[in-house]
């Protein structure tokens, strides 16, 4: 839904994107991280006050989610009270936001920690601290993904069948890191997200 | 707008004064005299730089700030350095609060606000203060009361000497710019 307004919109879509974290300074570095990439940003401090922006705070709340238009949530992982594994499940569950595609960032590079939340259906997992060029590419792979939704392109791409190669491995997501899990994301990028978990559950 | 006949010099702070007062000069010698004074400026700007980051005081994600930084958010690096000093303060302080509650220590709370201090240290560039945030967490996990101590002693000193140091780096950059000059991209 929230990726065909996208290319329903002006030649040149802006993203709209919510950025989670309760750090201040992380906070105004994901903001400029993603205002100098063309965004619209808009910042919240927890996960709570995200499901409140996103109208999932459990006031039967989807009345003001036309108006929102959120295109991509960049959530920290390991905050107070609701963490980012939480709020990407709580997204996941919703059938009003289930497909926005949501990212997380963390300082940590813990291995079970990218595996849980790519499971659950994050679109991909940076280690902070995020460069400009983490974004750039972010970017470029949210689009892409709302372009091929409106093309319904179900023919795979080279990267795919690459994919599919390593698919055949044991051990294809014990070595990733950070930039390989996002490898594994982008191959998949003409896909719900729900058959993304099919594809990664069938892995696991 | 600096009249070409009349010139007041900019004065440099860490005790190096140079007042140029050149009155009813030819306004070529004038010109001159401001591109040397711009130079010199950007000179010790780019010596200053590279030893911050030699030194170890700044890593590469610094470098990644300042490309955020344009003509749209031209103070960008300035207004998230001052944010994390502030966070600094205020974690520095909770922490050394709760290393004073002798025999009632709360290592939960020193860790998860060293966490905290180590993520912001981490999104900022600042090298040796992530480095010493490291350390704390590692006396903190393993209750090492006299090792946070110290430690903890020692982010203190090491944020307020990069503090200073980011001072005296924005100086540089305002004076090069009242100079009419242009901030020098430096490369590490």
């Amino acid at each position: 839904m929230a990726l065909r307004d996208l290319s329903s919109s002006s030649s040149s879509p802006e993203l709209h994107v919510l950025a989670v974290d309760d750090s201040f300074v992380d906070r105004k570095v994901i903001e400029r991280l993603l205002k100098i990439s063309a965004c619209k940003v808009t910042t919240v401090e927890s996960g709570t006050r995200a499901l409140q922006y996103l109208g999932l705070d459990g006031d039967n709340g989807s009345s003001g989610l036309k108006d929102l238009k959120v295109n991509l949530i960049v959530t920290d992982y390991s905050m107070p009270g609701l963490t980012g594994y939480e709020l990407l499940k709580k997204i996941k569950e919703s059938s009003a936001l289930r497909e926005i595609p949501v990212v997380i960032m963390s300082s940590e590079n813990i291995q079970p920690r990218i595996e849980q939340c790519m499971i659950e259906g994050a679109e991909e997992f940076l280690l902070k601290p995020v460069k400009l060029a983490d974004v750039k590419r972010l970017k470029e792979l949210i689009m892409r993904g709302g372009e091929a939704e409106e093309g319904k392109t179900k023919k795979l791409s080279p990267k795919r069948i690459l994919q599919n190669d390593i698919d055949s491995s044991p051990s294809s997501s014990s070595s990733t890191s950070s930039s390989s899990s996002s490898h594994d994301v982008s191959s998949l990028d003409d896909d719900t997200p729900s058959s993304k978990r099919i594809k990664l559950e069938s892995r696991g | 707008m600096i009249c070409k006949n009349l010139f007041i010099g900019i004065a440099i702070s860490n005790k190096l004064y140079i007042f140029f007062f050149s009155l009813l000069l030819p306004s070529r010698r004038v010109e001159r005299a401001m591109d040397t004074l711009i130079a010199q400026l950007q000179r010790r700007f780019c010596d200053f730089t590279i030893s911050l980051y030699h030194q170890g005081f700044l890593d590469d994600q610094f470098t990644e700030l300042k490309k955020l930084q344009d003509e749209c958010s031209p103070d960008f690096v300035a207004e998230v350095v001052t944010l994390f000093f502030e966070d600094c303060e205020k974690l520095i302080s909770n922490m050394a609060r709760a290393l004073d509650q002798t025999g009632n220590v709360d290592f939960k709370l020193v860790g998860s606000s060293v966490h905290q201090l180590k993520g912001s240290s981490s999104s900022v560039g600042a090298k040796r203060v992530k480095g010493l945030c490291v350390t704390l967490k590692e006396c903190c996990d393993s209750q090492n009361y006299e090792g946070c101590v110290r430690c903890l002693q020692q982010v203190d000193i090491e944020y307020k000497t990069l503090k200073a140091k980011l001072q005296d780096l924005f100086n540089l950059e305002q004076q090069i710019v009242q100079a009419g000059g242009r901030i020098p991209q430096v490369d590490i």
